[in-house]
């Protein structure tokens, strides 16, 4: 009897092995089967498309050509489009990342209800359509607008806030800052306030404790949310034409520029690559800083 | 710093005087009073929601006290924040810097303090020594064990030297077998350090096995307060005798009472001998009292000749493999008796008839 009751489960074993493998395919069969709408959309829509947009930055009038690729090097109009772009992407992270921080604590150690109010007000701008939003900044930044008006009347120097630099961050860190204070609020919530409760017990104050656990420990939050922000805003256009000057291009307008006024489509999809490019290299270096992971994570281990 | 160094080091008393904690408008903790000795063990045992961890969350610093006072070696410390009551932590799950080494989250205290490098690597390789993980200086918390990263949380909570130590439910997450080593290799740090240790536990069993004195909360009130054997023997209250261990309890009114043994009868006619209860009750009223399973005898029925024995039938047999348990009918009333398994206890089937005695001090009149 025993002796059976041993030898079973080593009978028993491949069965269960085949059985189990039998269902794993299933699994996945009807996983694909799901995801094949989507996949299908993706690939008329996205992908065909985006060779199409590759093939077309390298077809000349006669054939196979880099000549689109060689006027972005050749001319420094465009490598400087591209730098001011690099700048004034990296300026917008930066202010995002300056507001979102204290915002994202606050929601973290908020009270639920409080919580709840401070997450609709941060969504509230993704509502509404982001050329209404600008039109609306114009109002508020231009020379006779509200905030203008208000600084004089409080006394202070007569300040231009439409129509350059500082226009164009207000408004693009404005569209942006919901996206960061998700990115850094999901990776705050992960962090065990216990730790905090435990560095205070071992004798840190709380700068300390922020400073040596806090912080460090939502440093993926603040690499996340930068990188999401980044890319992002390597693709406005709408917001700094309309709240920029003419020195405030970035080559999402040189791109649009070439579709729609120059109607060079292939130099558009040469500068499009060009931007494409460096897109990827933002993802692969979070990649290897950070990882992915930490992206579809929200607690820190 | 060396090992002597932490030999020479002992702990302080702590005192609660009137400790109240109310949450909007649930209380929490009620008239908490109680005096810890310097070098001490003391565990809050009670069940979830009975305010043993709200107290202990006072005491560390972390939840205001809605009124009373704390003092710990005679300091009031209840306005104090948490990092300046230097008191050793270790929290239910450990609550390791996931970012830091062990060597780095043992060390951090000391960091806090501003300790020397030399000296504070003196004391962490000290701390890993005396908790046995020597050589995991530089392991993430992540690449450790439950049992290991217990171990990182106890050496990191005493390697400043605290005077008192806080323990809230640390076991609590490990399986029976580590739990018991645990709770011995905790109690041998204790007393190589001569700390004061509070520690809070739902588990009755290990309040029992580790401390100097057990304090039983129930409802955010102090139960009652003794050592282990006196609650254990002597439970002012039915909620005591009900959590630690087992017991008959029965309904009884008394008849008469004499030199200390009070008779008891029970609902269905049967006159008990017992031990009267600390406080004097008249005649004629109804108690509740506490019999352990353990301390009732059984024999068969065919050799009834002793004192206070009773006959009945066992209804339900038990097997728990040190020991048997017997549920006995008597005249409609059930005890359960609880029989160690020798190698030559006589063994007993559902429907034998038996007798039952016992002692007549081991069954206690409780206090309401």
């Amino acid at each position: 009897m025993s002796v059976m009751q041993f030898s079973r489960p080593s009978v028993q074993q491949p069965g269960i092995a085949h059985a189990e493998a039998n269902t794993d395919r299933r699994a996945r069969r009807i996983a694909l089967l799901l995801l094949a709408p989507m996949l299908v959309f993706l690939a008329f829509f996205f992908v065909y498309p985006l060779i199409d947009m590759l093939m077309r930055s390298v077809r000349g009038p006669d054939g196979p050509t880099l000549e689109f690729y060689a006027r972005i090097i050749e001319r420094p109009v465009y490598l400087r489009v591209i730098l001011d772009t690099l700048i004034l992407c990296a300026e917008v992270t930066a202010v995002t990342l300056l507001l979102a921080y204290p915002l994202a604590y606050v929601l973290t150690t908020a009270h639920p209800s409080l919580r709840a109010i401070m997450m609709v007000l941060i969504l509230v701008p993704f509502f509404t359509s982001i050329l209404v939003r600008t039109y609306a900044w114009m109002v508020i930044l231009g020379p006779t607008g509200l905030l203008v008006h208000f600084l004089e009347t409080v006394g202070l120097p007569k300040v231009t806030l439409l129509y350059n630099r500082i226009g164009v961050l207000i408004g693009m860190s404005y569209a942006l800052l919901p996206y960061m204070v998700l990115t850094l609020y999901s990776v705050m919530r992960g962090i065990d306030q216990r730790l905090m409760q435990a560095a205070a017990n071992l004798g840190a104050s709380g700068w300390q404790a922020f400073r040596r656990i806090f912080l460090p420990l939502s440093l993926p939050g603040v690499a996340g949310g930068g990188l999401l922000v980044f890319i992002l805003s390597l693709g406005y256009f709408i917001t700094p034409r309309l709240l920029g000057g003419d020195r405030d291009q970035t080559i999402s307008m040189i791109i649009d520029y070439q579709v729609e006024h120059a109607l060079n489509l292939n130099f558009a999809a040469a500068l499009a690559a060009v931007l494409l490019v460096i897109t990827l290299t933002g993802f692969v270096l979070y990649d290897r800083l950070v990882g992915f992971r930490t992206l579809l994570e929200s607690k820190v281990r | 710093m060396n090992v002597t160094s932490h030999q020479t080091s002992s702990g302080v008393g702590v005192r609660l005087q009137d400790l109240g904690k109310v949450y909007g408008g649930a209380t929490a903790v009620q008239d908490a009073n109680l005096i810890i000795e310097p070098g001490e063990f003391v565990s809050f045992l009670g069940p979830s929601g009975s305010g043993k961890t709200t107290t202990l969350m006072m005491i560390a610093g972390f939840v205001p006290p809605t009124r009373g006072e704390i003092f710990i070696d005679g300091r009031p410390v209840a306005r104090l924040p948490a990092q300046k009551r230097g008191l050793g932590m270790v929290f239910q799950n450990y609550a390791l810097f996931p970012h830091m080494t062990v060597a780095e989250n043992i060390s951090f205290p000391l960091k806090m303090r501003r300790i020397g490098k030399d000296q504070a690597e003196q004391r962490v390789r000290d701390a890993l020594a005396m908790v046995k993980l020597e050589g995991l200086e530089n392991r993430y918390p992540r690449q450790l064990s439950g049992g290991q990263q217990q171990r990182v949380a106890l050496a990191r909570a005493i390697v400043f030297e605290p005077q008192v130590l806080l323990m809230d439910e640390p076991l609590g997450a490990l399986d029976k077998k580590l739990r018991e080593h645990m709770q011995l290799e905790i109690k041998h740090i204790q007393a190589r350090l001569g700390i004061t240790v509070i520690y809070v536990t739902h588990d009755q069993e290990e309040a029992l096995t580790m401390s100097d004195r057990i304090v039983v909360m129930r409802d955010g009130r102090i139960e009652q307060v003794g050592t282990p054997a006196t609650l254990y023997d002597d439970p002012e209250t039915a909620f005591v005798a009900d959590f630690l261990g087992e017991s008959n309890l029965l309904n009884a009114r008394i008849t008469s009472q004499r030199d200390g043994v009070a008779h008891m009868a029970l609902p269905n006619g049967l006159v008990l001998a017992g031990s009267a209860g600390r406080r004097p009750v008249a005649n004629g009223v109804s108690v509740l009292a506490c019999l352990r399973p353990e301390r009732i005898r059984v024999a068969p029925a065919n050799c009834a000749n002793a004192d206070a024995a009773w006959r009945g039938k066992v209804e339900e047999v038990i097997y728990v493999g040190d020991a048997t348990k017997l549920r006995v009918g008597i005249h409609g009333q059930t005890l359960t008796a609880k029989l160690q398994n020798t190698a030559n206890s006589p063994r007993y089937a559902v429907g034998d008839e038996i007798v039952t005695s016992w002692e007549p001090s081991s069954l206690k009149i409780l206090a309401g």
